[in-house]
């Protein structure tokens, strides 16, 4: 009771300093996905172990099979699993985000006076981060394998805008996601049921010219086969402005509708 | 949307009678469960209000109802004066939450979820830094400050999430369960906690389920149960509401610990509660007068009392003879 006789200073009145501006906001929740980095770096080898044996096996197991040799292979087959990767960690961030809100973490910031989409801008940092990484080791990975990207360092630097572009866009789906169900391995299950599909049936492994004639007509408008040919023609030259449109179609329209609808879920709570 | 927007402070003193916390007929329902039940509540400046009841009462959905996270099915409230509903984010920036499960980054370390919240609330660089410092000297956890959340102990982190309610001074603190699954001494590191923040003008509404802390903590306290307000005043004026003391008896032969219950009741119309030996019983009783004709109607049915005494009643017994009564008059209405 010795604190009420001499109440100490952090109880008394501290004044609230001027109201920080909403990126600054978004910022500190960028500061935190960072610093997620640095306590569980045992998320990054989740998100990069898949890929790298998807690339390993995928090359050295089919690719002779496929493409004549394995690396002839890997020239088709590298910008595709990056994109596959980059969709796949959309699924780990939406997880993030639904143990983050069954443990009432956003509770404290749902009652804070702050922009209430600001840990959502946190979450895209987070993830921006993750697939810029991912991606760049699975570059590497790829030039030591013998991987040559046609299209130069300029051609690398736009298929890596385009990946984060994809991985922007398919963000949200699991955004929304995390925000509607409550258990992180539930949002997994959900995410690759519905991945697992659209990244098969793509033309990320295999020439869709093999497929039969209903699945090649599938394989040629799904999004996932858009981006990868978007990427592709950027890494390995020679894309046209119509290949990467169509690459950046799915991700525009996803964020067009997702983000109002994260918002009014989120708000809703 | 833009926080750099300064918000029109509205402080409508005529509306809210000067009260921190105003509530009236505050409602909402979870499918078939009225949750909470049309509440009226006022919460004067600077005082330690307690909301007390059972489990599923309706405390934590009042609780967050007040800090913005549920929006009500019906009824009004304000706080500092501003509206729950019509302004939000006025109302955030008067409060500050602390709820019944720790809402804190078990990744991160102690000092890294203070400073979080530190710039968060626009504190900058050093200024961050040595706020999140203060705050963990304070509370005690500078030694605990680099681990991360997630090696703390309970009591760590029950002070972690208080302090982080505490990084800008707020008008009204709500502590949801604030000692709940604490041991001893760290339950009377919180009360005085509590105590010192009262001391330095934050209204505090708390809830809890121990009548101990109510006594011990609150200025005034309203009892909640089944989402209804079943009684309000301070603690001694609910003590002699219904009853300036309390009977208590032992009974000779435990068996008989059902009839004498069911005499007690007929004769006092409260229901008696079992004492924590097994042949006790203990009643609130309004005058002396009262309890020796209880005691009296005992032993006309022939219950030998191997003891009796008259006290005064504890909160313990006052809630035990309110949540019974009401009980009781839910029943005769049905
Ligand atoms: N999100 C929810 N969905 C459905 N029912 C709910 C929800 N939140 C609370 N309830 C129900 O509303 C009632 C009141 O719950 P509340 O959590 O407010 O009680 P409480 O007094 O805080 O209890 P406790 O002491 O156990 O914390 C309970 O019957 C509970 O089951
Ligand atoms: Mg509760």
């Amino acid at each position: 009771m010795s604190d009420v006789s001499s109440p100490v200073a952090v109880f008394r009145s501290v004044a609230r300093p001027p109201a920080p501006s909403a990126v600054s906001n978004a910022l500190v929740f960028g500061w935190r996905a960072v610093l997620k980095f640095r306590h569980v770096p045992e998320q990054l080898f989740d998100l990069v172990m898949t890929p790298i044996m998807f690339t390993l096996i995928f090359t050295f197991v089919f690719g002779g099979a496929l493409a004549g040799s394995p690396r002839d292979y890997l020239q088709v087959f590298l910008p595709g699993i990056l994109v596959q990767t980059v969709t796949f960690n959309a699924v780990y961030s939406g997880m993030g985000l639904s143990a983050d809100l069954d443990k009432g973490l956003f509770d404290r910031f749902r009652s804070l006076p702050i922009w209430s989409l600001a840990p959502f801008a946190g979450l895209v940092v987070g993830d921006v981060l993750r697939h810029l990484i991912a991606g760049a080791i699975i570059l590497a990975i790829g030039l030591l394998l013998g991987y040559r990207p046609e299209g130069g360092l300029l051609g690398v630097l736009g298929g890596f805008a385009l990946l984060l572009a994809i991985g922007f866009g398919f963000g949200w789906i699991f955004i929304v996601l995390g925000l509607l169900v409550r258990t992180p391995m539930t949002v997994m299950t959900i995410g690759f049921t519905f991945l697992f599909p659209l990244v098969f049936a793509s033309n990320i492994m295999v020439d869709p010219a093999t497929m039969p004639g209903w699945l090649a007509a599938f394989v040629a408008v799904n999004p996932v086969s858009l981006m990868t040919t978007a990427i592709r023609g950027l890494m390995g030259g020679g894309a046209t402005l119509g290949e990467v449109a169509a690459g950046l179609l799915a991700p525009v329209v996803l964020t067009a509708v997702l983000a109002p609808l994260t918002l009014v879920l989120y708000r809703r709570q | 949307m833009n926080m750099s927007v300064p918000m029109p402070v509205t402080l409508d003193v005529g509306s809210d009678g000067g009260f921190a916390v105003s509530v009236r007929g505050l409602a909402k329902r979870f499918g078939e469960v009225k949750a909470v039940d049309g509440i009226d509540l006022d919460v004067a400046r600077g005082a330690i209000f307690a909301l007390l009841g059972p489990n599923g009462a309706g405390k934590t959905t009042l609780m967050r109802m007040l800090a913005t996270l549920i929006t009500p099915d019906g009824g009004k409230a304000s706080v500092m004066g501003h509206d729950l509903v019509a302004q939000p984010h006025a109302v955030r920036a008067s409060i500050a939450m602390t709820g019944q499960f720790a809402s804190l980054d078990d990744d991160l370390t102690g000092r890294e979820n203070l400073l979080m919240l530190s710039r968060l609330l626009g504190f900058r660089g050093r200024a961050a830094r040595a706020r999140a410092n203060d705050l963990l000297a304070e509370f005690d956890l500078s030694d605990a400050a680099g681990k991360q959340v997630k090696s703390y102990s309970g009591g760590m982190r029950r002070r972690l999430d208080i302090a982080a309610s505490l990084v800008v001074t707020p008008d009204v603190l709500f502590l949801d369960e604030p000692t709940t699954g604490l041991d001893p001494n760290a339950r009377q590191a919180v009360w005085r906690m509590i105590r010192a923040m009262a001391a330095a003008g934050v209204t505090i509404l708390l809830t809890t389920q121990y009548l101990e802390e109510a006594d011990q903590l609150a200025d005034r306290i309203a009892v909640i149960d089944h989402g209804h307000k079943i009684a309000e005043g301070t603690s001694h004026e609910l003590k002699s509401a219904l009853g300036s003391g309390c009977l208590h008896v032992m009974l000779a032969d435990p068996r008989r610990i059902e009839d004498a219950a069911a005499v007690l009741q007929a004769k006092l119309g409260l229901a008696a509660q079992a004492g924590v030996a097994d042949a006790s019983l203990s009643i609130v009783t309004r005058t002396a007068a009262e309890a020796n004709e209880a005691v009296g109607a005992l032993i006309a049915k022939g219950i030998e009392l191997a003891a009796f005494s008259m006290g005064s009643p504890s909160l313990d017994e006052v809630f035990f003879a309110l949540t019974a009564q009401h009980i009781g008059e839910v029943r005769d209405d049905v």
